[in-house]
């Protein structure tokens, strides 16, 4: 414990280390400066900024933002861009809520019932909550990372190919439940994200599938261009049909007050509490864990709730509880990477990207051989979500002024920047053209009443399921009962049957229902 | 490192940059007058990103231009490859190829859209990063010898990872699997970062990677190290011997980075961009990061543009036959 303090004092004491400035305006007097903190806090607001432009996710942010965090020290490097990364994440979930925009896999399930609110003129609260409940989430991960990093990351090297396949397993079963239509139309769509994820190059072989040799299809469907076509633009061709001009004036009309009531905060505190377990449990899990921690997070509340059919209608519940759970994955995503030194997935490569340009090469003894940059990060983190705190608040006023905008002004604005946001992914003008089919697709299944959310979720978790059912089968040379032998894989393949039987036997029906409530419309 | 960061907005920061620079610079004098744009294949952040942003730093103090930077990543390198194998060749767009865009796509990808020889120029051999046998801490042999004769053995049962295919563990490692006449398991992963991870966590049983990821986890005694395939024992690993000290010296692999420019780049142009890569690699501070790094920089004599153009020669004619049977 005495060392915990000590290291955490470390940490803190890089963070608000004050550097003297002495401009030359001030003829020779010297002012004290908290850099660091000044990084974070200029990381967070711009990694917000950029993020919550439609289309660009957390990795796009940081890639983008990374070089021009070489200049400057390697702590000082690392901590804005932990800002950054926190930043964006928030971004994303602010097109999430206001315009049904998701940047990344996470907000999808915000999008859900953030989108819903934000119809019912509840956009602030759900800001509010967001930020909020990303708030605590950090808070505990952090304890958490400083606590149990060491030995949490054992768990991240007990999950080989077998445990991730049944994970990703439990995974696609969550994003049955999440739709609050019909069952089959929801499957129907899983069923075809997961055709549009195996578009690409086989991980096996090399060999190009289904990319009708297009250069642009050789890395497979980008997940901004979908997902911006799907729910951007196919939003705004039906908000600009007869039927949409009510809709429309809702969110305009309708903003009730700004910050959440008592009863909102009652409502999410076991939502968030709940959210943050799950998140910083399936954080550590490199490679894919953080994926499925907002909408395991939703599907937990979505099936506990006295009322389930609140969700998908504008449930608090449904915000602050995937928001808390995405902002503690966020955080405990870290822990490889600080005890082992392996980034677990695409931004943390960018985080290792980024120390070996300062001439660190982070390994398993970054812990011992670079205290002050691994605990200043950790603090850092603490002071990021702070900071989150203190830019979101107040800007929750103007994102919901935003709203009012009139809509002929609105649209073209949301188009533009969607089109910046696709292209700047990969520089890439076929992305745009893709995003826009995706659009003229999503207009028609919105108007059959098919759900987009499961089908995005099929096509991220489709490749994470491939790639690891390939990998444990490769290891076990096609024998297929790995997957229950390996004591972790059966406990998830058991979990996994236990949902679907729940959700199939007739004789529970009445308990199915609960859970796939069926469309009112 | 093929999917991580296939998200890199390069040319939106560019834009800025180009933007914010001073135009004054415009007098008749000889090339360059403005601004160069330097195409990296992959992600900011990844070995051969790294390696250029160090060179190109004192590039741009030589030249007395700015050098951009645009990460530009997808199809193992091949799609940034082929946009700058289309680019002006007036010295103002160049790219920093590997290994694996200017010789091993060559086999592994058919319908490539360019030919290392015969669209670029070589301009010069930025630095050589050598390839490493490695294995989890546990795997039964204890030094080269023990691990050829166990593998050979044991064909059917052991497992090798790689980063994905056309990637140079996978690549590295065919060369190795053809040399020793085996063909093991190969099972891929996403990236150099989670193959690591399943080597350390002990799911797979060797693999071939470049010295940058593999030094610290071979310190810190995660993993374990047979051979390193350069001539010469690396200053970062003292310990680890060459594959000719340890019984196979057949196996000879280094991941190189070098800069290209389009074909039909003035002669004149392509000597004042080596020139100032020679100086580049002169500087001590440049040396000592690249050192760091594990890097081996290249000799007096493999840094003409002529020793480049004999390299990929060289190195096209090494991996075809290795790889030409993986495509099936």
């Amino acid at each position: 414990m005495g060392d915990l303090f000590s290291n955490l004092g470390l940490g803190f004491g890089v963070v608000f280390q004050l550097v003297q400035w002495s401009p030359a305006f001030l003829g020779g007097a010297s002012i004290p400066i908290p850099v660091n903190i000044l990084l974070c806090l200029i990381g967070a607001l711009v990694g917000t900024l950029v993020g919550v432009l439609p289309g660009i996710g957390t990795i796009a942010t940081v890639a983008m933002l990374l070089p021009i965090t070489f200049g400057l020290p390697p702590v000082g490097a690392l901590i804005m861009l932990a800002g950054i990364y926190y930043g964006a994440q928030y971004g994303g979930s602010t097109t999430s809520i206001l315009v049904n925009i998701p940047g990344e896999a996470g907000s999808v399930v915000t999008a859900l019932d953030g989108f819903q609110m934000a119809k019912q003129g509840r956009a602030g609260p759900a800001l509010a909550i967001a930020a909020i409940g990303s708030f605590f989430a950090g808070c505990v991960a952090t304890v958490l990372i400083a606590v149990l990093g060491a030995p949490l990351t054992k768990l991240a090297l007990a999950f080989g190919p077998a445990e991730y396949f049944s994970l990703m397993v439990l995974g696609l079963i969550f994003a049955v439940v999440l739709a609050k239509g019909s069952v089959l139309k929801a499957i129907a769509m899983i069923v075809f994200g997961l055709l549009l994820s195996m578009v690409g190059s086989d991980i096996e072989t090399g060999a190009s599938r289904m990319a009708f040799n297009i250069p642009e299809l050789a890395d497979g469907l980008g997940f901004a261009t979908v997902a911006m076509g799907l729910f951007g633009f196919a939003e705004i061709i039906r908000n600009l049909d007869a039927g949409g001009e009510t809709d429309r004036k809702l969110v305009q009309e309708k903003v009730s007050g700004l910050m959440p009531t008592v009863r909102d905060l009652k409502d999410s505190t076991p939502a968030i509490l709940r959210g943050t377990a799950l998140g910083s449990i399936l954080g550590i899990l490199p490679g894919g864990g953080a994926v499925i921690a907002s909408f395991a997070a939703y599907t937990l509340e979505k099936k506990i709730s006295k009322n389930p059919s609140r969700f998908g209608r504008g449930a608090i519940e449904g915000v602050a509880a995937p928001e808390s759970a995405n902002n503690a994955a966020a955080q405990t995503s870290f822990i490889p990477l600080l005890t082992l030194g392996i980034p677990p997935n695409a931004v943390m490569a960018l985080m290792v990207g980024a120390m070996t340009i300062h001439g660190i090469v982070p390994g398993p003894q970054v812990m011992q051989k670079q205290p002050e940059l691994v605990w200043g990060m950790i603090a850092s983190m603490w002071v990021g979500n702070l900071m989150l705190l203190i830019i979101n608040l107040p800007l929750v006023g103007i994102w919901v002024r935003l709203l009012r905008v009139p809509y002929r002004l609105m649209f073209p604005a949301i188009v533009v920047f969607c089109c910046i946001g696709i292209y700047s992914v990969n520089n890439a003008p076929t992305d745009v053209m893709l995003a826009g089919g995706f659009g003229l697709l999503g207009y028609w299944l919105i108007k059959h009443d098919f759900e987009p959310a499961p089908l995005l979720l099929g096509m991220v978790l489709g490749p994470l399921m491939e790639e690891n059912l390939r990998r444990a089968l490769l290891i076990s040379r096609g024998d297929w009962s790995v997957f229950l032998t390996r004591p972790l894989s059966a406990v998830l393949m058991v979990l996994a049957a236990a949902l679907l039987v729940l959700a199939i036997l007739p004789s529970l029906r009445k308990k199915r229902d609960e859970v796939f409530v069926e469309s009112e419309n | 490192m093929k999917r991580y960061g296939r998200s890199v907005a390069g040319g939106f920061l560019a834009a800025l940059a180009v933007l914010g620079l001073p135009s004054s610079q415009a007098q008749a004098q000889a090339y360059p007058t403005r601004s160069i744009t330097m195409i990296v294949p992959f992600a900011a952040g990844g070995p051969t990103d790294v390696i250029s942003r160090i060179v190109t730093g004192h590039m741009a103090q030589t030249l007395g231009q700015t050098i951009i930077i645009e990460n530009v990543v997808g199809a193992g390198g091949t799609t940034a490859t082929t946009r700058a194998s289309r680019a002006a060749n007036d010295g103002y767009t160049l790219i920093t190829g590997h290994m694996g865009t200017h010789a091993a796509s060559v086999p592994l990808y058919p319908n490539l859209a360019y030919h290392p020889e015969k669209n670029f120029e070589p301009v010069a051999l930025l630095a050589g990063t050598p390839i490493l046998i490695l294995a989890r801490k546990d795997f039964p042999p204890k030094d080269l010898k023990e691990f050829v004769a166990y593998v050979k053995t044991n064909e059917a049962k052991v497992n090798a990872a790689h980063a994905g295919v056309g990637s140079v563990s996978n690549v590295s490692c065919e060369l190795l699997n053809s040399i020793l006449g085996i063909k093991p398991t190969g099972v891929p992963f996403n990236g150099t970062g989670p193959a690591m991870n399943a080597l350390v966590g002990g799911q797979v049983d060797y693999m071939c990677d470049q010295i940058v990821n593999a030094v610290p986890q071979i310190n810190g005694g995660t993993i374990k190290a047979y051979a390193i395939a350069t001539p010469q024992r690396n200053p970062s690993l003292p310990n680890v011997p060459t594959t000719a000290e340890a019984g196979l010296p057949a196996f000879q692999a280094q991941a190189w980075n070098a800069i290209f420019a389009p074909k039909g780049t003035p002669p004149a142009v392509v000597a004042r961009l080596n020139e100032a890569v020679v100086k580049a690699l002169d500087d001590e501070g440049v040396r000592k990061r690249l050192l760091d790094l594990g890097s081996v920089i290249p000799a007096a004599a493999e840094r003409t543009p002529a020793a480049l153009g004999a390299l990929v020669n060289k190195e096209i004619a090494k991996w075809t036959p290795v790889l030409k049977p993986v495509q099936n």
